[in-house]
């Protein structure tokens, strides 16, 4: 057994000694953090500036497999944590990097207040439509007429359209892509980091376990190839006409990039204007 | 060993994929989306019961990585090698990796 000369490029930023990892096979999350890595890499960043929170759920164990500062926070509370990291150290890269039923079913009041609030931090939602980790029940992502394990006769809850929520809630980035745009999401994600603000990446991921097995739509392969076939990218399209269905179109993207404060900057402004040279600033600002 | 594409024996360099064998939980991810369609799924098992990708051309190959993106399980990457004057690509490929890895 030869030792192999050159090593995997994500390896790095991998606690390689936790692996292998308990995504299933098919899983996409184990995709998006390879394309994180490339990100990383790419962007420059030096990595003990570089902060990954995560909540409950299956992508919340990404922020136990990087080797990066990074904290697994309680069910929904990856935001706030992400929050106080960010104002505490402003020199951070706070990288918010969970699911859909962490970041929006129940951490869904965080993330429209983040979204308002302008806070600079990136979160990264994997959607995999379904609660994985618990067992496969009803997300707010969940199509209309999906199955899952609390909706035996098929989902009757409109889901939540997530760019556009976070569009509306006031996000200055909003993307979206599937696990099988793998250059589209490293690219994106890399515009994310350089932003500053509430950046918002929505990647879909297959969960072949639950949400493909129940709804016979094939493993995570036969998901990727569904991906590749129905994507259509239009960047800069309207996010209200972002809505997913069961077995639908799939439009993905770039579609917002604005300038706004942040929460950070307009709190120094308004400080500034009223106590004057009193205000001393933010520590580390 | 299939003949390497005219195209590969014109490159500079060459392409070479390593597969960390274990580690493999047989998606077919890189298998799929190879462009020049490299790998193929292994006969044999791995440790964990999984039938991981072995290379079938390996001449073809590019070593554009995204093998190594597309992997969910870290798995499997893809680099590419400078090739010496005088060893056009394709040609002395010393044996796969693979199972070293």
């Amino acid at each position: 057994m030869s030792v192999s000369p050159a090593i995997n490029p994500v390896e790095p930023f991998l606690r390689t000694e936790r692996m292998p990892h308990i995504w299933c096979p098919g899983c996409g999350i184990g995709t998006t953090v390879n394309c994180f890595s490339r990100a990383l890499v790419d962007s420059k960043l030096p990595l003990d500036k570089v902060a990954v929170v995560s909540g409950i759920g299956c992508t919340g164990r990404v922020a136990g497999y990087v080797k990066l500062d990074s904290f697994h926070t309680t069910h929904g509370r990856a935001i706030p944590f992400a929050t106080g990291l960010k104002l505490a150290n402003p020199s951070l890269n706070v990288v918010v990097y969970s699911g859909d039923g962490d970041l929006i079913a129940i951490g869904g009041n965080h993330f429209i207040h983040a979204a308002r609030r302008n806070v600079d931090i990136k979160v990264i939602c994997v959607n995999n439509f379904i609660y994985g980790m618990t067992g496969g029940q009803v997300a707010p992502t969940t199509p209309l007429g999906a199955t899952a394990t609390t909706s035996p006769y098929g989902c009757f809850e409109a889901p939540f359209n997530l760019p556009f929520l976070a569009e509306s809630s006031g996000a200055v980035y909003v993307a979206r892509w599937t696990a099988y745009h793998v250059r589209h999401i490293a690219h994106s994600m890399v515009e994310a980091f350089k932003k500053k603000g509430f950046a918002f990446i929505e990647i879909l991921a297959p969960c072949p376990t639950l949400y493909q097995r129940r709804n016979k739509l094939g493993d995570g392969l036969e998901t990727m190839r569904y991906y590749k076939q129905h994507s259509v990218i239009k960047n800069g399209a309207s996010t209200r006409e972002l809505k997913l269905d069961l077995k639908g179109e799939i439009t993905v993207g770039k579609f917002v990039d604005i300038e706004r404060p942040t929460l950070q900057d307009a709190m120094d402004q308004r400080y500034r204007e009223v106590l004057k040279e009193s205000y001393c600033g933010r520590g580390g600002a | 060993m299939p003949e390497a594409p005219p195209a590969a024996k014109s490159r500079k360099f060459r392409g070479r994929v390593f597969i960390n064998w274990d580690r493999c939980k047989g998606c077919g991810f890189c298998i799929e989306f190879c462009p020049p369609k490299v790998l193929k799924f292994s006969d044999k098992f791995n440790n964990h019961g999984y039938h991981p990708p072995i290379l079938e051309n390996e001449p073809a190959c590019t070593g554009c990585d995204l093998c190594g993106l597309y992997c969910p399980d870290f798995a499997i990457f893809g680099i590419r090698e400078a090739v010496s004057a005088g060893v056009p690509a394709g040609a002395d490929v010393p044996a796969s990796p693979a199972a070293a890895a």
